[in-house]
């Protein structure tokens, strides 16, 4: 029984494997419509999420699952203090597979010590949040018809922005892939990401403030949103949450076929005005979450 | 500075100076009611200092924590006045339930049952994280 928390739970090969799937699917719905009858996954949504659960919940539905859950610690035994362990307990009674999101650290990895079904991290705070890794991978394997040799910017909150260093974490095993961090000193990305996967695997990279001045070498550019409810102060919100904004005029000296990518939500880091340039990927990454959650719950199930 | 001699008993020599009265605490020696002395700074021909810990009780030790501590720390084991072993720990793997997670957004923060780990992520710069939220210990 194996869970996935962490991108770095997965080889190359496996990633490369869930992405084939995904594709497969992608190509062929019809095929899978009950590949997971009378299988049920648990949506645990400890704090408030659009896309991530309801892309889990229509995967699920997609293959012929059924789907039970809470969408907030509020409508939980959280709320009269039962401990993460002994949900990841009582559920697995209930379910056959976890998907989990929780706003503290590391509160997935506790439940996969203590489940009996596989858990699904759908994201832990600023921490990590594999699944969006694997959406942003399908998503440039399809863009760009490949995952190496090519430069990938990330732009934005590169401090708390955890779907950043799972990106990297994944693309720095890839061959030949650089990349450019932008952000403003407040939110470089931490020591750990710097010294555990960048320096670590030996993969060129370079920070800037500048997005303008990266634009031209840019294969991939990764946005990210300065999300409110990683700071402390609200005062260093109101600060940097407008430094980098995506306007076509910035767009001028990008690459004909760049592939603009996003996590979603959205505030106005991107100009709406992007939305129609073919090079704006991100409601199709969207999409590609839901495929590639339907690779993942069958691998997990070990559904052939 | 003399220590009384012990019979039977542990000496644990090459601590990093400074670092004697962390493993006292670590190793819960404030709860033994043998003789225990902490030598601090101690004359070292290798570091120039270190501290040194007496116990006058063979007791079960964790290695795992004095290989974290440092790997270069020397465990003597004093049988009828004699040293009978002398082992080296090894820098752990994992080390459990000893050292805390101070990251304010880990689980741990909220959840006080759940065990502290610790997982080795640099070995040439003895680094270890929490295996939750990959925090660095200090």
């Amino acid at each position: 029984m194996r869970s996935l928390i962490d991108i770095a739970d997965l080889s190359v090969s496996e990633i490369d494997e869930l992405i084939a799937k995904a594709e497969d699917i992608i190509a062929d719905p019809d095929k899978y419509a009950e590949k997971c009858k009378r299988k049920k996954l648990a949506t645990l949504f400890y704090e408030p999420s659009t896309r991530t659960r309801l892309s889990f919940e229509s995967a699920m539905l997609e293959l012929g699952g059924q789907v039970i859950g809470f969408s907030e610690a509020q409508s939980s035994s959280a709320s009269k203090g039962e401990s993460v362990a002994d949900t990841a307990r009582v559920i697995s009674c209930f379910a056959d597979i976890i998907a989990m999101r929780h706003p503290m650290e590391g509160a997935p990895r506790v439940a996969a010590m203590n489940a009996s079904i596989p858990v699904i991290n759908a994201g832990d705070g600023g921490h990590n949040h594999p699944t969006q890794t694997l959406t942003d991978l399908l998503t440039i394997k399809r863009e760009k018809g490949r995952l190496d040799h090519m430069t990938v910017g990330c732009c934005g909150d590169l401090k708390f922005g955890r779907t950043v260093h799972s990106l990297v974490a994944a693309m720095s095993r890839y061959e030949d892939v650089d990349f450019v961090l932008i952000s403003p000193e407040e939110l470089r990305v931490p020591e750990h990401v710097r010294t555990d996967i960048l320096n670590a695997s030996g993969v060129r990279y370079r920070e800037t403030e500048s997005l303008s001045e990266a634009m031209e070498s840019l294969d991939v550019l990764y946005m990210t949103r300065v999300q409110r409810e990683r700071f402390i102060s609200e005062a260093d919100y109101v600060r940097l949450k407008d430094t980098y904004i995506l306007t076509p005029d910035k767009l001028e000296t990008a690459k004909p076929d760049l592939s603009i990518l996003h996590p979603l939500p959205r505030v106005n880091e991107i100009s709406v005005a992007i939305d129609s340039d073919p090079r704006a990927c991100y409601f199709r990454q969207v999409l590609n979450g839901k495929y590639i959650r339907m690779a993942l719950i069958m691998k997990l199930l070990e559904v052939e | 500075m003399i220590i009384g001699t012990i019979v039977d008993g542990i000496v644990i020599d090459h601590i990093p100076a400074g670092r004697g009265m962390e493993l006292y605490g670590y190793l819960g020696l404030d709860k033994l009611s043998c003789e225990v002395a902490l030598i601090k700074n101690a004359p070292s021909g290798k570091r120039g200092k270190k501290d040194i810990l007496k116990i006058n009780e063979v007791i079960d030790l964790n290695f795992d924590l004095l290989g974290y501590i440092d790997p270069h720390i020397t465990v003597n084991i004093i049988r009828g006045g004699e040293r009978v072993e002398k082992r080296h720990p090894v820098l752990p793997e994992e080390i459990h339930g000893v050292i805390k997670c101070k990251n304010p957004r880990c689980i741990t923060a909220v959840e006080q049952e759940i065990e502290h780990i610790f997982r080795l992520t640099d070995r040439e710069n003895r680094v270890y994280r929490c295996v939750y939220c990959d925090t660095r210990a200090k």
